[in-house]
């Protein structure tokens, strides 16, 4: 059993720069969690401070129930995926692999049949003989990740893998870090800055922001129940739309004026929720997918109206379309079958059972 | 409106004034010729008249014709310098002293310069630089306080003294070259070194002196050179022929008196410049091999 436990774990360079703040997480065993935010984040520092790269500055971390704040390294049995691979140019990949089972003195016979396991899952058997120059940037990246399943660690720790990699590569190898995943089963806490990655790999995905966590869960949770404004933008791509606007009642319905001229009805069934908020300034976060052409305005809680079209991105299965509105840029997706030209009106609708409500001045979600 | 005239002229017509990519690069091609023959005749001339005289009878040098070139190479300054037991000493005493001098620095800075470059301690960004420092005072100041240091441990006229006072030309400047190639190492490899469980001593054993043997190679050689042929010290310090080494061995023991036998000095000083020489041509090919491996690349 190997979780993995922060307890208000914090991180401060020279006494001035907090890279992270008071942190609580726990991985379970065998889960997959990746840490995602941008640059800045502290999602990095975490990731070290686990590793055993970095000192933490206060705070209890435990890697299997037991307290490694101050155990190095090595004696923490985790393995790490770094972004540049870090393999030992000198050593063949075979050497690379085993060179952390050499160094605690296991049998050779031993030391072959973990690296001949490894190789196989990664199917780098034909390149053991190799030395790390004469491998593509996709092949490096198998031996790094061999160099960590040899090991049998109790975590795997990955640094942004793919991001060295090119945009084809990195999608056949996120899919082959999850299959090793499936295979070995090992506790795996993994950092990256693309929110794509981090859904697709992910058990549990970790939204990072200046230091701190805005929300921790599954992807789709994280998808469609944004608990703030960081994370309702961060998470989904293209990133959800914002809209200032102001709830008020017009008569006895609660509405969202945008302007004097546009104002949209708030579905029944969140009244209550959003009542409380009347007469507050708020943004409504609506995603690119339930800005569309017009297709059944007859459905409850659909709003249409004409956008004046900026920019159309045909990407094949799907259209982007950039409208503004009322000044804000909006982005929505419309079915390539529909005629949009750049300059052209196209009457489009808003899904609003899919919306959701910020308040401006926490950046919660309500 | 210049330009506008300017692009009106006809094409075909002053074209030697438009830039052109070919035309610059035969210009550049040019210089470097120029350049670089200028200072390869400045730079072998000197060791290319040392041949020659050496290569010449007393009489051949004496009668001053032919400074350049020589019809019927003379081999007896060679035999003669070879022969002779005085320069068997100066040589040997030279190779013993110089080797042990290049292990303990290579020792001593490799060392140095991974606990500067990679171990981060307090003031150790000071103690770089200070390294550096140590370097710029020069050998012609250091050697009076050397010579009272030696003095006080009973080392003057002794070959030995010159594993004491060497390093210290040696030392400072090959930690520097080795802080800068261990910089140069990617940080992530000595943490993918730890997390795999090496020790700071394994760390540098297996993966940094392999990694940087391009950078230990450049530091040999350089160590090599400056004990090789360093002449103040010697002469400052040593005064008896059995002591001696090659550079303050020749003018002060093979000139007697007024009497100077240039064939025998040329000669003996072909011989001393021979190892550097073989030790450059073997070493450069491994250090080029070393870099264009990409060592240090993930």
């Amino acid at each position: 059993m190997a979780q993995v436990t922060l307890r208000k774990v914090s991180k401060s360079y020279d006494q001035h720069v907090q890279a992270v703040k008071a942190i609580d997480l726990d991985i379970a065993d065998e889960e997959f969690v990746v840490l995602v935010g941008p640059s800045g984040c502290g999602k990095t520092t975490t990731l070290r401070m686990i590793a055993g790269l970095e000192e933490i500055t206060d705070g209890e971390i435990s890697i299997a129930g037991e307290l490694v704040n101050d155990v190095p390294p090595r004696d923490r049995d985790i393995a790490m995926v770094f972004q540049n691979y870090a393999l030992y140019p000198h050593m063949t990949v075979f050497d690379n692999m085993a060179f952390g089972l050499k160094l605690r003195k296991f049998p050779r016979a031993e030391i072959k049949q973990r690296v001949d396991e490894a190789a196989r899952i990664l199917d780098i058997g034909t390149l053991l003989a190799r030395k790390p120059k004469a491998l593509s940037g996709g092949q490096r990246q198998r031996v790094a990740m061999g160099r960590a399943i040899v090991r049998h660690p109790k975590v795997f720790l990955f640094d942004e893998p793919l991001s060295n990699l090119d945009a084809k590569l990195r999608v056949q190898m996120r899919t082959e870090i999850k299959k090793v995943h499936q295979a070995v089963r090992t506790t795996t806490v993994y950092v990256t800055h693309d929110q794509v990655e981090a859904m697709t790999l992910a058990d549990r995905v970790v939204v990072m922001n200046h230091g701190v966590i805005e929300q921790v869960g599954p992807p789709q949770e994280l998808y469609h129940n944004p608990l703030t404004r960081f994370v309702a933008g961060f998470i989904g791509s293209p990133a959800m739309n914002f809209v200032p606007c102001r709830l008020e009642t017009v008569g006895n319905q609660l509405m969202l004026r945008l302007t004097d001229e546009i104002r949209l009805p708030v579905p029944s069934s969140r009244v209550d929720r959003y009542s409380p908020y009347k007469d507050h300034n708020v943004l409504v976060g609506i995603r690119p997918e339930h800005l569309t052409e017009l297709k059944d305005p007859a459905k409850p809680n659909v709003v249409r109206f004409d956008a004046h079209l900026d920019v159309t991105e045909p990407m094949g299965m799907e259209i982007m379309v950039h409208f503004r509105i009322n000044g804000t840029e909006l982005c929505g997706r419309i079915d390539p079958s529909v005629r949009a030209e750049a300059g052209e009106i196209l009457p489009m609708s808003a899904d609003l059972n899919h919306m959701h409500l910020i308040d401006a001045d926490t950046g919660r979600v309500v | 409106m210049s330009g506008a005239v300017a692009t009106a002229e006809p094409i075909g017509r002053r074209n030697w004034l438009k830039p052109s990519i070919a035309r610059e690069r035969r210009w550049a091609l040019w210089a470097s010729y120029i350049v670089l023959v200028f200072f390869a005749i400045g730079f072998l001339a000197p060791p290319y008249f040392e041949l020659v005289t050496a290569l010449k009878t007393s009489q051949q040098i004496g009668s001053g014709k032919d400074p350049w070139f020589t019809a019927h190479p003379y081999f007896g300054n060679f035999i003669g310098i070879i022969t002779n037991p005085d320069f068997q000493t100066f040589f040997l005493n030279t190779v013993k002293v110089t080797l042990i001098v290049v292990v303990l620095t290579l020792a001593m800075s490799i060392l140095a310069a991974y606990a500067l470059a990679r171990m981060r301690f307090f003031g150790s960004h000071a103690f770089a630089t200070g390294v550096f420092l140590t370097y710029l005072v020069p050998e012609s100041l250091l050697f009076i306080p050397l010579f009272k240091v030696l003095s006080f441990l009973h080392l003057i006229n002794s070959t030995w003294c010159l594993v004491l006072v060497w390093p210290t030309l040696s030392v400072p400047f090959c930690t520097w070259i080795m802080i800068g190639y261990f910089s140069s190492i990617p940080k992530e490899l000595d943490e993918a070194a730890m997390i795999d469980g090496a020790s700071h001593l394994q760390m540098l054993w297996k993966i940094f002196i392999p990694v940087a043997l391009p950078g230990i190679i450049a530091a040999t050689i350089f160590a090599f050179t400056v004990c090789w042929g360093d002449f103040l010290y010697p002469l400052a310090y040593l005064f008896t022929g059995k002591q001696m080494v090659l550079t303050a061995g020749i003018v002060s023991d093979l000139i007697h008196g007024d009497v100077l036998d240039w064939g025998h000095i040329m000669a003996a000083n072909v011989v001393a410049s021979a190892p550097p020489v073989i030790i450059y041509a073997f070493l450069m090919d491994y250090y080029i091999a070393g870099l264009t491996a990409g060592a240090t690349k993930g």
